[in-house]
């Protein structure tokens, strides 16, 4: 990894953060830059000192899975005061592969980019084509 | 009653407490009691902003939980007690604030001198005697980390304790 590209670490509940990391490599052959957490038998205090150590001299994205989880809240003790850090609730595919192909981006355009342009697909049956038939 | 229940965590605020219980109970307020949080606003506010905007958080030390835990019980909404360690709940069951509530153990993480007795469960000797002296104020003392969970009692997680 280039040093002024941005790391993005995955801390989840469970093993998600393993199988969004898995996912990734799956399509894109890439997972270059990410780490994977999870928080299984760690305490805050433990799960704040190993990201504390991965980005003391990286600028990183810390994609957490729950905004009230407690994943979500040591992240948000580390950007308190860490400039270099960035945290993003509700990790989901689309932004971690958005997040792969432009680590070489400054963190602030990384976030911008994460905020407006990833969005979550939600589509119901009901927005279906009509013009396809039935089988 | 709208304290549905008083809890021990070492997590605080997180996932278990407000989706797992929280979407189960209908909470509306979490009253979270710790001496040093309560004097700290910029840590409350890390936990505010993970919380949906349908809970309200609360913070208060030890002596003001005492002097408001009956206005909390009275009042039609629904909240949780929240500690991170037995001692200030005991502290709190020994003030009498905590009559015909109960309990709940769910989540004392590893640490130095503390022994696994559950999976979200680890304790020293010192908790033990914390724990003894909690159930003798005569409170329900259950382990349950999630909703669907077994439940234990206190006899069962002492005799665990005690290996």
């Amino acid at each position: 990894m280039s040093s002024s590209e941005v790391q993005g670490i995955l801390v989840s509940h469970g093993k998600m953060a393993d199988g969004l990391l898995d996912a990734v490599r799956e399509i894109t052959g890439l997972t270059e830059g990410l780490v994977a957490l999870d928080n299984l038998g760690l305490t805050p205090d433990d799960l704040e000192e190993r990201l504390d150590h991965l980005t003391s001299d990286k600028p990183s994205v810390v994609f957490v899975d729950l905004p009230s989880g407690s994943c979500a809240f040591v992240a948000r003790r580390l950007r308190a005061r860490r400039a270099n850090v960035a945290v993003v609730c509700g990790v989901n595919l689309p932004l971690l592969l958005d997040f792969v192909f432009h680590r070489n981006l400054p963190l602030d355009d990384i976030v911008a980019r994460l905020r407006t342009h990833v969005g979550v697909s939600i589509e119901h049956t009901t927005d279906g084509d009509k013009t396809v038939p039935d089988r | 009653m709208a304290i549905k229940l008083c809890r021990i965590d070492d997590r605080l605020i997180h996932g278990q407490v407000v989706v797992g219980w929280g979407a189960r109970l209908g909470l509306d307020f979490i009253a979270v009691v710790d001496d040093e949080l309560s004097a700290s606003e910029w840590e409350q506010d890390l936990y505010r902003a993970g919380l949906p905007e349908n809970i309200e958080a609360r913070f208060a030390d030890v002596a003001e939980a005492i002097r408001e835990i009956s206005a909390w019980k009275a009042n039609d909404e629904r909240g949780f007690v929240l500690t991170r360690d037995i001692a200030t709940m005991r502290r709190l069951a020994e003030a009498g604030a905590l009559d015909g509530v109960e309990v709940n153990i769910g989540g004392i993480h590893a640490a130095a001198e503390r022994q696994r007795v559950l999976p979200y469960l680890f304790l020293s000797p010192a908790d033990g005697g914390e724990l003894r002296r909690l159930g003798a104020t005569g409170v329900e003392v259950t382990a349950q980390d999630v909703p669907g969970a077994r439940k234990l009692d206190l006899d069962e997680i002492l005799d665990l304790a005690q290996g």
